[in-house]
C-alpha cells in the first residue's frame, strides 16, 4: 500500500463503497451503470470496496482523516460492527453518501424494528421450522473456546439508518438506486455541482408522476392482491384494487415496478416535505377506499373493507419504518 | 405520587364538534381539563402524520371529533376521517400501541352534553391504560 497522506494532490478522486445491513443488490446496482464503470474507474481510484476488491478494514483505520473523497455507504445500521465502520468512513471520508433505501430510511432490514434481538434471534436460530438447534445456541458476543475467547460484534435491537448514527452529506434513494441516478450523483461530484449538503440526489416528484399508466378518478370497492388480479388493466393500478406506493413514494426509477405490471412497494420513501411515507399513504388510501355509496356504508362494513388491507405497518413502512415517525414497536415487558 | 393525569389532544371540526365543545362551555357543564383542543375546518383535513406526530411527541391519546354522517359541510370530510382513523388504528395495534388511545367520534353542534361525557369517558380510559409508552423509550 502506498503511504497515504492526504496534503499530497492526486490526480485520481479517491472512492469507497461499503454494505452494512443491506442484501447486496446495491453493490449489484453500481455495476448496473454497464460500461459506464470504466469512465468511473477512469478518473476515480477505488480504495475500498469490501465486496469487489481485497482490502481490510485496517487499511481504512491507516488512511489519514478525511482521506478518502467520496465514500457510498449501502446498508442500515444493526450491529456493532456497521456502526463502527460507519464511524470509522465518516472520519476518513469528505463526502459521505447514504446509498440505497436501507442506508437512507432503514430498507427492509428495518421491518425488524416490530421486534428486538431476542425475536429475531428466536425466530432466526431456534423457532424456524427448518432449523435444529435443541441446545437453542444463539449468537454470543463472547464465546469461550478452549484455544481462547471468541467475540462477535453486538446486535441492536433497534435498526438505524445511516443519518441517525452519523452525518450523511447526500442521499441516493431506492432499492437499489437506478443507474441513472448513480450516474448523476457520480456526475455532480466529479463536476464539483453538487447540490446543498443533505439533500436526496433525485426528482422531487412521486413515482405516479413517472408512471405510464392512466389515472383517472380514483375510487375502489375492493382491495386486491396481485395474485388475486387475472389480468392487468392499461390503468392505474390503485384504480384496480391493487396497494400501490406510488402517491406517497419519491420517484427517480421511472416506475419501473409499474413497466413490469407491478405495484410500487414505496422503496423511494417519502416525497419531499413529506414527514411519514405510511402516514401519507393511509390517507390517500382510506380516502379513495370505499367511496361510492359511503353515506349508506355502516360502520361494520367500513371495518370489513379496512380489514381487507392485510398487514398496513408492512405494506406502507416496507423500507422507512426507522425514520418514520413512530421508529418501531413498542414492546411489552 | 399524584395521580396520572392524560394529556390528550382533541382535533374538533369547526362546524359541528368545536360548536358542540362551545356549547358545552357556555352550559357550563363540568368535564376534566386533560383536553387540548384543536380547532381544525374538518375532520378530513386530518392527517394521520398529525396524529402520529402527537403520540410521538407525548400525547396519551388523540381524539378526532367530527360531524355526524350526513352532516358534513364539505360533504364527505367526516367519512374520510373515519376511514383514516380506522386503517391508522390497526396499524397503531401493529407498532404495539392500544388503539383506544386513538378515537374517532362525531360530535353535533347541539350535542354539547355528548361532548362532556365523552371526553370524561375517554380520559378515564387513558387514565386506565396509563402512561403513552412511546413517552419511555424516545
Amino acid at each position: 500500500m502506498p503511504k497515504k497522506d492526504s496534503s499530497i494532490q492526486k490526480e485520481k478522486m479517491r472512492i469507497s463503497f461499503y454494505w452494512a445491513a443491506s442484501c447486496g443488490g446495491c453493490e449489484i446496482a453500481v455495476l448496473d451503470i454497464d460500461e459506464k464503470i470504466l469512465d468511473v474507474v477512469a478518473i476515480a481510484d477505488i480504495l475500498f470496496w469490501p465486496v469487489a476488491i481485497d482490502t481490510k478494514y485496517k487499511d481504512v483505520e491507516e488512511m489519514s482523516d478525511k482521506y478518502i473523497d467520496v465514500c457510498f455507504f449501502n446498508g442500515a445500521i444493526r450491529t456493532e460492527e456497521q456502526e463502527e465502520m460507519a464511524f470509522l468512513l465518516r472520519k476518513k471520508s469528505k463526502i459521505l453518501v447514504a446509498f440505497g433505501a436501507c442506508a437512507v430510511h432503514g430498507g427492509i432490514p428495518g421491518l425488524a424494528n416490530v421486534a428486538n434481538k431476542k425475536e429475531v434471534f428466536d425466530v432466526a436460530y431456534i423457532d424456524n421450522p427448518s432449523t435444529d438447534n435443541k441446545d437453542k445456541i444463539v449468537p454470543k458476543t463472547k464465546s469461550k473456546v478452549k484455544e481462547g475467547e471468541l467475540t462477535l460484534p453486538e446486535f441492536f435491537d433497534t435498526v438505524k439508518s445511516l443519518d441517525q448514527t452519523v452525518e450523511v452529506d447526500y442521499y441516493l434513494h431506492g432499492c437499489p438506486p437506478t443507474a441513472d441516478q448513480i450516474m448523476t450523483a457520480f456526475n455532480a461530484i466529479v463536476e464539483d455541482r453538487l447540490p446543498p449538503k443533505g439533500s436526496v440526489i433525485g426528482p422531487l416528484k412521486s413515482v405516479c408522476d413517472e408512471c405510464r399508466f392512466e389515472k383517472t378518478t380514483k375510487k375502489i370497492q375492493k382491495i386486491r392482491r396481485v395474485y388475486e388480479v387475472d389480468k392487468i388493466e392499461e390503468k392505474c393500478l390503485l384504480e384496480q384494487g391493487i396497494i400501490c406506493m406510488g402517491p406517497a413514494t419519491r420517484g427517480g426509477c421511472n416506475a419501473r415496478c409499474l413497466d413490469a405490471n407491478m405495484p410500487c412497494t414505496g422503496c423511494g420513501g417519502p416525497t419531499p416535505n413529506s414527514l411519514d411515507q405510511g402516514g401519507k399513504m393511509i390517507s390517500s388510501l382510506a380516502s379513495i377506499l370505499g367511496v361510492e355509496g359511503e353515506e349508506a356504508m355502516s360502520d361494520e362494513e367500513v371495518d370489513t373493507l379496512i380489514r381487507e388491507i392485510v398487514d398496513p405497518l408492512g405494506t406502507f413502512y416496507k423500507y422507512t419504518l426507522p425514520t418514520s415517525i413512530i421508529n418501531r414497536k413498542v414492546m411489552k415487558e | 405520587m399524584s395521580e396520572f393525569e392524560p394529556n390528550i389532544i382533541g382535533f374538533l371540526c369547526n362546524w359541528c364538534s368545536y360548536a358542540g365543545a362551545d356549547l358545552a362551555g357556555t352550559s357550563r357543564m363540568k368535564y376534566p381539563a386533560n383536553i387540548k383542543t384543536i380547532r381544525v375546518m374538518c375532520s378530513g383535513r386530518v392527517d394521520p402524520v398529525y396524529i402520529l406526530e402527537a403520540l410521538k411527541k407525548g400525547a396519551d391519546g388523540v381524539l378526532v371529533a367530527g360531524c355526524h354522517p350526513g352532516d358534513c359541510h364539505y360533504q364527505s370530510g367526516n367519512y374520510k376521517a373515519n376511514r383514516r382513523m380506522k386503517l391508522l388504528k390497526t396499524m397503531l395495534v401493529e407498532l404495539g400501541l392500544e388503539p383506544e388511545r386513538v378515537r374517532f367520534e362525531y360530535v353535533s353542534a347541539s350535542e354539547g352534553k355528548k361532548y362532556a361525557d365523552l371526553i370524561l369517558e375517554m380520559t378515564e380510559e387513558i387514565k386506565r391504560l396509563g402512561p403513552n409508552p412511546l413517552k419511555k423509550i424516545i
